[in-house]
């Protein structure tokens, strides 16, 4: 699988860092696809719902209505017209990017899993979507959907006769069957709503609203396009007749060259095996999956922090059952939880401050504890010499497994950077680990665990708890957001902030040498015991 | 002037963007149908004759069955197939045996299909075969058109009009 995750990554990652200039890391619209295929269908729903008012069902009626609309009412109708055209297709276009980008990046199994099955509906349903869309026009366009659609069904044996033989002459159709198709057309739509509601189900704080300067810049070149390109008809339709050329929307309607090409029954079979193969995707392999996070109770004081932190809904909370005088205690569900970390981040025990080697929080992951971070910061200052000795804590898929330092830069790796308890930064300077630390993660809103660089950033900047300590001096902290194409200048934009630090006043009770943590001279202690 | 560059460079991602929609929308044509060429539709839902005759049940069979299931005739329900030809200007086109619809082989034969054919004029001949007999067809048809390019003719089997309807 990951063979054909690399290039798609590779491809995905080169468009990301071109459009970092220009919209900066916020604003990038591949960091928003989801959020972008949402506003597409609001603006199909609200230009649906004025078209709607001037759609006329009826064999000849339907084609004039559109006919007025386009041209006689060109600059209300007519442009509603073709944003609904042009978004529906902007909305298979984003809804192609999102499910290319999810996949590449890994993102579809595991707890994923749910949502991922849960958009193969939501492609289908759109497909439904535009194609009764087309089918209403009742143009050139339109008579080749029906018949060509009415022949794919056909080969299916649960029709008595051949519906495509109601379209065979044009005394065989009457004005009710465009009544049935504006009702899927607007019934289709909102089923899709309900399986796009589902299909975020499991997502707390799902993003469905794009940034607003990105949204408003979209519907702008959506609506110079509708202006300078206006969806148009073909011909009215002629049953006696075959549509020779049509000027297919290849992005609903491009499989139906496929119906001339192959039989019904072979596109019959290559639909199933596509959607099968989309539906098991996340089994296939099915993803290993770290120990879920753990609650101790006996340090937890049911704060609720990881619950509002937990970008999975993985930990809630729920009354206390251990009889301590607190009211709640958290509680890991482990279906959900992906074990990014991000709970024990948030969690006010978090922290290193502590005589004990066994240090223990509220909440922890079994395979990286509070303890062997600890552990791992303590281990990274070991042997950092000169005045500009830096940590770099960053998460796993920004480090990448490029942790080999230098005399003064050493690398701590994190699952996530919301991983990273704020006191722990203290804990470096305050103990004279390092003159200075950079926390790294992925780019803004592109975070691989969806929320630990805006979480960390706000613990940071201390709007959300846990907050770092005033005490702790900020320009000797560096936060490093990178594109997963612009990691390669990790260790460059390290070496700057390095060079920062050296015009700064030392910081009191440092001396010339690098001294050993605190857990590292108990365990030294022992092990000479 | 470099916040100026950047909303430049993001109008220009935007409209290059959307131009590709707008492209696509509708772009390149698809050839569906070639040029010069006409379209025979022919179509039927019609049942053959049931497989055999029906039979008088003996008294002792008729005792044998329930008293509600009691019926004098016993008829077959299976259906025998349909065969259907379609020659134009003299020459076979088409031959095909369609068997009955349903699980049991006792609905009607289905039909659907479509032939292309040079535009110009044409003789257009159907044949088809609902019973047992071995020689011969039971239901003939034939006309002659000159199709127009693209021009649909539909050739259905209507037995409730008298056989085969061109239109």
């Amino acid at each position: 699988m990951k063979l054909v995750q690399r290039p798609i990554c590779w491809g995905l990652d080169l468009v990301e860092r071109v459009l970092d200039w220009p919209f900066g890391q916020v604003w990038n619209p591949l960091r928003h696809l989801g959020a972008l295929g949402f506003f597409m269908y609001w603006i199909v729903a609200a230009t649906g719902i004025y078209l709607y008012i001037f759609f006329d069902t009826g064999i000849t009626a339907a084609y004039q209505s559109v006919e007025y609309m386009t041209h006689d009412q060109w600059y209300l109708a007519g442009v509603m017209r073709s944003l609904h055209r042009y978004a529906s297709d902007g909305m298979v276009l984003f809804m192609v990017l999102h499910l290319l980008r999810e996949f590449a990046r890994d993102r579809y199994r595991g707890v994923r899993w749910f949502s991922w099955v849960t958009g193969a509906p939501v492609i289908a349903l759109l497909f439904v979507c535009g194609i009764t869309g087309y089918w209403l026009v009742w143009d050139q366009l339109a008579q080749f959907i029906a018949v060509r659609t009415t022949e794919w069904f056909d080969w299916l044996p649960i029709f008595g006769t051949p519906i495509a033989a109601n379209f065979l002459t044009s005394d065989m159709l009457d004005d009710r069957f465009f009544s049935l198709m504006i009702f899927l057309h607007i019934a289709a739509p909102l089923l899709l709503l309900l399986v796009m509601w589902i299909h975020l189900w499991r997502v707390s704080r799902p993003k469905i609203h794009p940034p607003r300067g990105l949204a408003v810049g979209m519907f702008l070149a959506f609506i110079v396009l509708s202006l300078v390109k206006p969806a148009l008809s073909h011909a009215p339709a002629d049953l006696g007749k075959v549509a020779g050329i049509v000027n297919l929307d290849w992005f609903y309607l491009g499989f139906y060259p496929l119906l001339d090409y192959w039989s019904s029954g072979t596109v019959w079979a290559a639909a199933l095996i596509g959607t099968l193969t989309l539906v098991l995707l996340p089994w296939m392999p099915p993803m290993r999956r770290a120990p879920a996070a753990v609650v101790h109770l006996d340090h937890c004081n049911g704060c609720s922090r990881c619950a509002d932190d937990c970008p999975y809904g993985a930990v809630t909370m729920q009354p206390r059952t251990d009889g301590a005088k607190f009211d709640l205690e958290a509680v890991v569900n482990p279906t959900l939880c992906v074990s990014c970390g991000i709970c024990v981040g948030a969690c006010p025990s978090s922290t290193p401050f502590r005589r004990r080697r066994d240090i223990a929080t509220g909440i922890d992951l079994p395979h990286l504890s509070l303890a062997d971070l600890r552990e791992a910061v303590g281990k990274a200052s070991v042997g950092l010499v000169g005045d500009a000795r830096v940590i770099v804590i960053g998460c796993e898929n920004t480090l990448n497994g490029n942790t080999a330092g230098d005399v003064s830069t050493s690398y701590v790796t994190v699952l996530c950077a919301g991983m990273l308890p704020p006191p722990f930064i203290d804990y470096v300077l305050n103990r004279d680990l390092a003159d200075g630390v950079v926390v790294a993660g992925c780019a803004r809103e592109d975070c691989n665990n969806r929320f630990g660089n805006t979480w960390t950033e706000a613990r940071i900047d201390r709007t959300r708890d846990p907050t770092l300590r005033r005490r702790v001096p900020r320009e000797r902290l560096a936060r490093l957001w990178l594109a997963r194409g612009d990691r390669g200048s990790l260790g460059r934009r390290v070496s700057a902030f390095a060079e920062t630090l050296k015009s700064l006043p030392k910081l009191p009770h440092k001396g010339d040498e690098a001294p050993v943590p605190p857990v590292l001279r108990k365990s030294e202690n022992t092990e000479n015991a | 002037m470099r916040d100026i560059a950047k909303y430049a460079g993001q109008a220009i991602v935007l409209l290059a963007l959307v131009a590709g929609v707008g492209f696509l929308a509708s772009s390149p044509a698809y050839q569906h149908f070639p040029e010069g060429q006409a379209l025979i539709k022919m179509t039927f839902v019609h049942g053959g004759q049931h497989v055999g005759g029906c039979r008088r049940r003996t008294a002792a069979e008729l005792e044998e069955m329930a008293a509600n299931m009691r019926r004098l005739m016993d008829c077959p329900r299976d259906r025998l197939p349909v065969v259907i030809e379609l020659d134009v200007d003299g020459q076979r086109v088409h031959r095909e045996v369609i068997a009955a619809s349903g699980l049991h082989g006792d609905g009607p034969a289905v039909y659907y299909d479509s032939f292309q054919v040079a535009a110009g004029a044409h003789s257009i001949a159907v044949r088809l075969r609902d019973t047992d007999r071995e020689e011969g067809f039971d239901y003939e048809g034939s006309a002659e058109f000159v199709l127009e390019p693209s021009q649909l003719l539909v050739v259905q089997f209507r037995p409730e009009a008298g056989g085969f309807v061109f239109r």
